[in-house]
């Protein structure tokens, strides 16, 4: 870099961040010095950067606290020192993880079926056991979402209907209502995320709704005032989210009974 | 609730959920702003917010008590950021010339001829953030780590898995974007 050319916009943003070897540093600081042309870029570039540091950062929405919370517990490994009952039921109510573990017992079973068929028949037989297998697992996964649908569901009318409770002034238990939210968050969130990666961005914004619902209420106080309840309520019933997971829940059914269908028609035609 | 975070890392190593949830609420917000501004959206930031967390209590056996937690939970959301946007590298489509025109062109009718005032104004605040969302996630992540944490481009470089050329080049458009997108203001 010569002190007689002028620094372009790529320079002078290495000269701003310091990034410039020594050499170019010299130069470019003995440039500035002379010239004019190059003293005007370089202060409009700092106050662009100037416009970049007066906007502050987007802050979260009141409550996030509780709400990351309410999403990290239910995800958070079993303490050590749990114990049987305890760990057991952190396993049976995450159904994620069974059909995760469900999925793997089915794909090792099929690899076995598979590693002892292949001595006896061609390899091509083999490789329509391991995709049967797949079929298998896809359809295992496809009965746990419907499953955690129906059980979405059932805290979204139980929450729409919940009587007012007189004998409390005014207050609503809804302790249920949150440990069955609470339950459902992890798994709504691994059934999002799975169906972000797979393309299937209905399910994902059904899912991503849903999720905001079960993440306030997990994080809500186990009696709410009514006001706080017509508040969810509004709120499932103004995104029509309970007709929207039906719908889905419906579709779910229907790909599970496809699948039914086409795990039959092969298993009919490979015996 | 443990007073100090080092109090709060000792009692959550043992397995006390309570003293992690102190962490948490401690902490959350300020994972929440650099997720946000890495990623750029509230549902991903949400979502990093989960990982570090998660990642930060499977490891809390590493952490060393004489450490500061926050600049370790820090470093942590950085490195989940990136995990998460290198994850849709192949997703991201390249803004070109075109974009930075379209930038450069949009409320330029609204450009308020107070600079001063406009420093303060939730405008100018409102513009760095559309001119932030106008970044692919690649610029944006090089940018914030360049800017806002200091990192150098070396160091991005290593961080994003690009070479330090196309580190570096990131770097120059994300700030050519965001001239373009705030010089009407600075020349007003």
């Amino acid at each position: 870099m010569s002190t007689t050319l002028h620094l372009n916009d790529d320079d002078l943003v290495l000269h701003y961040y310091g990034e410039m070897t020594p050499a170019e540093e010299a130069n470019a600081g003995a440039h500035l010095a002379s010239c004019a042309h190059c003293q005007a870029s370089y202060a409009k570039l700092q106050r662009v950067m100037a416009f970049v540091d007066s906007a502050p950062a987007v802050e979260a929405a009141p409550g996030f606290e509780r709400i990351a919370w309410a999403r990290l517990e239910p995800a958070l490994p079993a303490p050590r020192r749990a114990s049987l009952p305890g760990m057991l039921a952190w396993f049976v109510l995450s159904p994620a993880r069974l059909a995760f573990t469900a999925g793997i017992v089915m794909l090792i079973g099929a690899a076995f079926m598979a590693g002892r068929m292949t001595r006896q028949a061609a390899p091509a037989a083999a490789s329509q056991i391991v995709q049967s297998a797949e079929k298998v697992r896809e359809r295992i996964l496809l009965v746990d979402l419907g499953e955690h649908l129906d059980r979405s569901q059932m805290v979204l009318v139980e929450l729409v209907s919940a009587p007012l409770n007189d004998d409390s002034g005014g207050s609503v238990d809804i302790s249920l209502e949150q440990s069955r939210a609470e339950q459902l968050v992890s798994a709504n969130r691994l059934y999002r995320q799975t169906a972000l990666s797979t393309g299937d961005a209905a399910m994902a914004s059904v899912l991503d709704e849903l999720e905001r619902v079960l993440v306030d209420v997990a994080a809500s106080p186990s009696t709410v005032t009514q006001e706080d309840l017509d508040m969810v309520r509004r709120r499932i019933e103004s995104k029509e989210l309970l007709f929207k997971v039906r719908v889905v829940s419906s579709q779910v059914r229907d790909r599970q009974r496809a699948e039914t269908r086409q795990l039959t028609a092969g298993s009919t035609l490979g015996s | 609730m443990p007073h100090t975070d080092a109090a709060a890392v000792a009692l959550a190593r043992d397995g006390d959920s309570e003293a992690f949830r102190a962490l948490v609420d401690r902490h959350s917000r300020a994972v929440y702003r650099l997720a946000h501004r890495m990623t750029g959206n509230p549902q991903d930031a949400e979502d990093v917010v989960q990982e570090t967390f998660l990642k930060a209590y499977r490891q809390l056996g590493r952490f060393e008590s004489r450490a500061n937690f926050g600049t370790w939970l820090h470093r942590i959301c950085v490195n989940c950021s990136i995990d998460l946007i290198r994850s849709r590298k192949h997703q991201e489509a390249g803004h070109d010339a075109a974009d930075l025109e379209t930038l450069d062109s949009v409320d330029e009718h609204r450009v308020d001829p107070s600079p001063e005032r406009l420093m303060l104004s939730s405008e100018v605040q409102e513009r760095v953030g559309r001119a932030m969302e106008e970044l692919t996630a690649m610029e944006r992540a090089a940018f914030v780590l360049r800017h806002f944490e200091g990192q150098s481009i070396e160091e991005i470089s290593g961080a994003l898995g690009l070479k330090a050329n196309a580190a570096k080049h990131s770097i120059f458009r994300a700030v050519r974007k965001m001239r373009l997108a705030l010089e009407p203001f600075v020349e007003s």
